[in-house]
């Protein structure tokens, strides 16, 4: 018999946090609102080091963007006096938003990456209680020509391989930009994936990429969910190949991959440019298990009709096998599934505009358990 | 020396101990950023909850001064004088 898993997930919506747990994925606890009337854009669950610490970018309307973490599953939030993000003074600079918390890997217990609005990028090294602008992404010379996409200008997607060393940052807009020497130098890797709304189409950086992720097992490759356009690079993104062939809409925000398996992903299509609905008002996730060569859709629990899109960070996977997916739409309802999308059924509805999901398998001796059902129909 | 008091919304009074009214003693006009940065001090995750990193009032956070707000006199360089009380208001915004 497998030993029994804890899970929490974690939902950020544009009024306030909630948090579930479950011992199945299918009957979940919860608690919230933390952090009510704040938007809560970025979530990183850092289950590293023995410990689970939730971690949260902030933004409220009134008092403007922080970071808090909870290593009581949110019993209690610790918010550091001086602030985790702020910028230093000589680049007249202001945090507006946390758009990104990633935990590095494993062998690197304390790192904790994070994007953020304006365009920048962080790193911690003491578990996202302090972080430090990197500044060569900061003072890069292309900066005066990236833009801001519909949300705002940002990094909104960090990926760090094994070694450390290769960093990947996708930017709304800006593109796809590597750094192979840990973040000190970076350059555009955007080539293959087309910009069809500038007048080339096919520019060095200026892309508009709405997530990236990289492969579970091979060094190398990713995965990128673009406006318009989805991509995988073999080769460390030197090259971009279109893999859209077999989805209903190349468009979409999610970009997920799986924890341990190569060559799987998931996105959530929708049409567009006009619509930004799911086709046909019939939302479905799509599986690819060959890294993009074909794609399975994924719609069993998913209601009949559901007209609200999915937001780029409003999904996640736990590590659990077989792998967990989450996502949450804009009209406030969070689907999960046990068995990597073969099935959906909704974990809460009627919530504020969810913006970003997460989910792990954490160890909860000794932690206080949330109150009960205090989101369920909130 | 009479003090200047500025008064917080409920919402912020956690941030600074619990306490409503913080004072800063003045016997000469100050301006609304020095107040700020004298009655912050002590408190600065209320400092940001009010101005972000590079000093500037945020969006919906109003501040008056003799009833009017700052940003239709000289901002935060409007001068308050001993003895005055400056209060600090939410904007009524949001959906």
């Amino acid at each position: 018999m497998a030993t029994a898993e804890n899970f929490v997930l974690a939902i950020g919506t544009k009024k306030g946090l909630w948090l579930a747990t479950s011992q199945d994925r299918k009957q979940w606890s919860f608690s919230g609102p933390h952090f009510l009337m704040s938007e809560i854009p970025s979530i990183g669950i850092d289950t590293r080091d023995g410990r689970t610490r939730i971690m949260v970018g902030v933004r409220s309307e009134h008092w403007g963007p922080t970071v808090a973490h909870s290593d009581d599953l949110g019993a209690t939030w610790t918010e550091p006096e001086q602030g985790a993000i702020t910028f230093p003074e000589d680049t007249g600079a202001a945090v507006e938003r946390i758009w990104q918390i990633y935990p590095d890997a494993e062998s690197r217990p304390g790192v904790v990456w994070a994007g953020a609005e304006p365009i920048s990028v962080w790193k911690s090294t003491d578990g996202g209680e302090h972080f430090e602008l990197n500044r060569g992404l900061w003072d890069h010379p292309h900066r005066s020509d990236w833009g801001a996409g519909y949300g705002g200008a940002a990094a909104h997607s960090i990926v760090v391989n094994p070694a450390g060393d290769n960093v990947h940052v996708a930017m709304s807009t800006g593109g796809v930009y590597r750094s192979l020497d840990g973040g000190e130098s970076w350059e555009p890797r955007n080539k293959g994936i087309s910009a069809y709304f500038m007048p080339d189409p096919n520019p060095e950086f200026g892309q508009c990429v709405h997530k990236i992720a990289s492969d579970a097992s091979v060094e190398g490759r990713l995965y990128a969910q673009n406006h318009h356009g989805v991509y995988r690079t073999d080769d460390n993104g030197e090259n971009w190949n279109s893999i859209a062939e077999g989805l209903p809409a190349d468009f979409g925000f999610v970009m997920l991959t799986h924890p341990r398996r190569e060559g799987t992903a998931w996105v959530v299509p929708l049409k567009a440019d006009g619509e930004r609905i799911p086709p046909d008002g019939k939302l479905a996730v799509h599986r690819t298990d060959d890294a993009g060569a074909t794609w399975k859709r994924l719609d069993t629990g998913l209601p009949e009709r559901e007209y609200n899109s999915v937001l780029r960070d409003a999904a996640g996977v736990d590590s659990s096998e077989p792998a967990g997916v989450y996502f949450g739409t804009r009209g406030g309802t969070v689907y999960a599934s046990a068995d990597e999308g073969e099935t959906f059924a909704e974990v809460v509805s009627h919530l504020p505009d969810v913006l970003c999901v997460r989910a792990a398998v954490v160890s909860t001796a000794g932690l206080p358990v949330p109150e009960t059902a205090a989101a369920r129909g909130a | 020396m009479p003090d200047i008091s500025v008064v917080l919304p409920s919402i912020l009074q956690p941030l600074a101990g619990g306490q409503s009214i913080l004072t800063a003693p003045a016997d000469a006009t100050v301006t609304v950023g020095s107040l700020l940065d004298t009655v912050t001090g002590g408190y600065p995750v209320l400092a940001r909850r009010l101005r972000d990193e590079i000093g500037a009032l945020r969006r919906y956070v109003n501040i008056y001064v003799a009833g009017d707000e700052v940003r239709r006199l000289q901002g935060l360089e409007t001068e308050v004088s001993p003895g005055q009380e400056v209060l600090v208001i939410q904007s009524v915004a949001g959906g």
